[in-house]
């Protein structure tokens, strides 16, 4: 036959050389490796993520300027709202003690709800590509990623506003492991819940109004200290509480980022009756590091079992993607 | 010979959910509806294919053709019996997969190469051929979203069929494209087939199965029904009745392939 002016005739050499195949094994073509397999296709997981990211700029004229301007203005209706028009001195620096323990909440839930959708949302190409099917939950919380080093910038940012910043060497150790236990958490749930919203739709949903009751439940719209005063007589309330994991994750990152910006001048104007006091340990519970490290290892182990319960769904996916 | 594609026993079982939301499973439930049916899209299929091979799989509209390719691109797991492939598979089962409306040509094209398990470097040596193949023009750096359908099936399958692959699918992929491109692809599908590449090819087109394949399968209702010689396959689902309208246009769009290639 004549080659195709479209292909070399060095083309079918390439072929020929790779289709020496006898130290090749005959392989299950289904099995695709998991998490582990994930790992193994860097390079798509970074188109795919880098595609996601583009794709949501496209055609805007300031681009990725967005991913600043958002936090940007959430902080400063924080600051105008918390700091100034409720401002009763209560907790120094309340916009940056709201603001840290937002942007792990945001990662946790954006990841827990981009994941959950990832796999439905693409679709054809599950449908007809073999890839370890994980890979799309764990792009989605990539992206998640992503979007929080803008607002760590802000972040950061506003805490050298304050101009009383000073970071300690365990405060960033204590943000890092709180920034360990969403990304463990959010990749889990994310995980676990994309195989299950392919097996019943609604869970989208469900887990739309899940993350919208969980900024609730961490200690930034309220300080850590008036939950335990609120619960003095009851301690094992405030003990559960902090079962939390995201509850644990943002007082870490608080300790990073909020208590370290608070001057002995700040302390002495905050107002008790909120349960502020100046120091470390009359704002968060004892314990703070080895609860941190505690949650992290459960986090680990949650993971561990969201990938099990990936695999058990992942056979019936293609099947129900119709 | 190298054994390149082992099917043994295979069968698939769908459950096909008539509910789909909890409430509504929860109130099928409640007043003892069926909630789900099941049929088998696969019986018992085992089949041996060598390395170099190209089969043609035929059949009706449903009887398992294209469920049977996903099981050997290893989309799909079967409900029993194995399925055991050698070396790396592409095929055009996935034109365009991945594609995303509002990224470039040239982008999309890195995208799907990497899909199909290239790397960047492969991907960059090849993109010469890929874009020349498509054959856009200057669309290559406008969203895809801009394609005709044309255009958009014709960049998929340029991605495929330059793939360093060791088994090839191709799933009714002729079915888009115009004619020019449609002898293209059946001669780049040739050449394919001639570097050693196994080949599996789905087409009702009676004529180019003839020319592209070496051995005919044919699944009737998930089952097996022939297996072996082309002519003799082609014969087994009397496609060689002219009496069918349909087959008939086939054949005339074969007959202008077959002309000029
Ligand atoms: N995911 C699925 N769930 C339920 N039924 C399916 C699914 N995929 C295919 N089927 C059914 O299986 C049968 C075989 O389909 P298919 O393999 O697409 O046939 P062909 O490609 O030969 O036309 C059809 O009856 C189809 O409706
Ligand atoms: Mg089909």
């Amino acid at each position: 036959m004549t080659p195709g002016a479209e292909t070399p005739e060095g083309a079918d050499a390439t072929v020929a050389v790779r289709h020496d195949l006898d130290h090749v094994p005959l392989v299950d073509p289904a099995a695709k490796g998991g998490l582990v397999g994930v790992l193994r296709r860097r390079y798509l997981l970074k188109l795919m993520v880098r595609r996601e990211l583009r794709a949501r700029y496209i055609g805007s004229k300031m681009g990725l300027a967005w991913s600043y301007i958002n936090p940007f203005t959430r902080f400063l209706t924080f600051y105008f709202v918390f700091g100034i028009i409720l401002g009763r001195g209560q907790v120094p620096h309340f916009a940056i003690h709201l603001f840290a323990g937002m942007v792990l909440v945001n990662l946790f839930t954006e990841s827990f709800n981009s994941g959950t959708r990832s796999i439905l949302q693409n679709k054809a190409v599950v449908q007809k590509m073999p890839l370890p099917r994980e890979i799309f939950p764990i792009a989605s919380m990539l992206v998640s990623l992503y979007h929080t080093g803008p607002q760590l910038v802000i972040l950061v940012g506003a805490c050298l506003a304050t101009g009383s910043f000073s970071p300690d060497p365990v405060g960033l150790l204590a943000a890092l492991l709180g920034f360990g236990i969403v990304i463990l958490l959010g990749t889990g749930m994310g995980l676990m819940f994309a195989a299950i919203n392919v097996m019943y739709r609604d869970w989208t949903r469900v887990v739309q109004i899940f993350t919208q009751v969980l900024p609730f439940t961490a200690p930034m719209m309220y300080p850590y200290t008036l939950v335990e005063k609120r619960f003095s007589g009851f301690p094992e309330i405030t003990h559960f509480y902090l079962f939390n994991p995201l509850a644990e994750a943002v007082l870490l990152i608080q300790r990073g980022f909020w208590i370290t910006t608070i001057s002995p001048a700040d302390a002495k104007t905050a107002g008790a009756e909120w349960g502020f006091k100046p120091g470390l340990h009359t704002n968060f519970p004892d314990h703070l590091f080895e609860r941190g490290l505690i949650m992290l290892g459960a986090a680990a182990v949650f993971l561990v079992f969201a990938q099990w319960v990936f695999t058990r769904l992942d056979d019936k996916i293609p099947d129900r993607l119709v | 010979m190298t054994t390149s594609i082992e099917v043994e026993n295979v069968s698939k079982k769908f459950s096909m959910q008539y509910q789909r939301t909890l409430k509504q499973v929860a109130v099928a439930k409640l007043r003892g509806q069926r909630i789900k049916d099941s049929f088998w899209a696969l019986q018992d299929v085992s089949f041996q294919v060598q390395q170099g091979e190209a089969i043609g799989l035929m059949g009706l509209n449903g009887s398992g053709k294209s469920t049977l390719l996903k099981h050997i691109m290893g989309v799909m797991r079967p409900t029993s019996g194995t399925v055991r492939t050698r070396g790396r598979i592409s095929g055009l089962i996935a034109t365009g997969a991945g594609f995303h409306p509002q990224m470039t040509g040239t982008e999309n094209i890195y995208m799907n190469a990497a899909i199909l398990g290239m790397t960047k470097e492969e991907t960059d040596a090849k993109f010469d051929d890929i874009a020349g193949f498509a054959d856009v023009g200057e669309f290559l750096d406008t969203p895809v979203g801009n394609y005709s359908s044309g255009m958009f099936a014709r960049l998929g399958f340029s991605v495929a069929v330059n793939v360093d692959c060791d088994v090839f699918i191709a799933d009714e992929v002729l079915a888009v494209g115009d004619q020019p491109f449609k002898k293209k692809c059946m001669k780049r599908m040739e050449q394919i087939r001639d570097s050693g590449v196994t080949l599996f090819y789905v087409s009702h087109a009676a004529q180019s199965v003839r020319r592209m394949c070496t051995r005919v399968i044919v699944l009737e209702k998930g089952v097996v029904g022939f297996d072996g010689d082309v002519d003799e396959g082609i014969h087994y689902l009397h496609y060689d009745d002219s009496e069918d309208v349909d087959a008939e246009e086939e054949q005339t769009t074969d007959g202008e392939l077959g002309s000029e290639v």
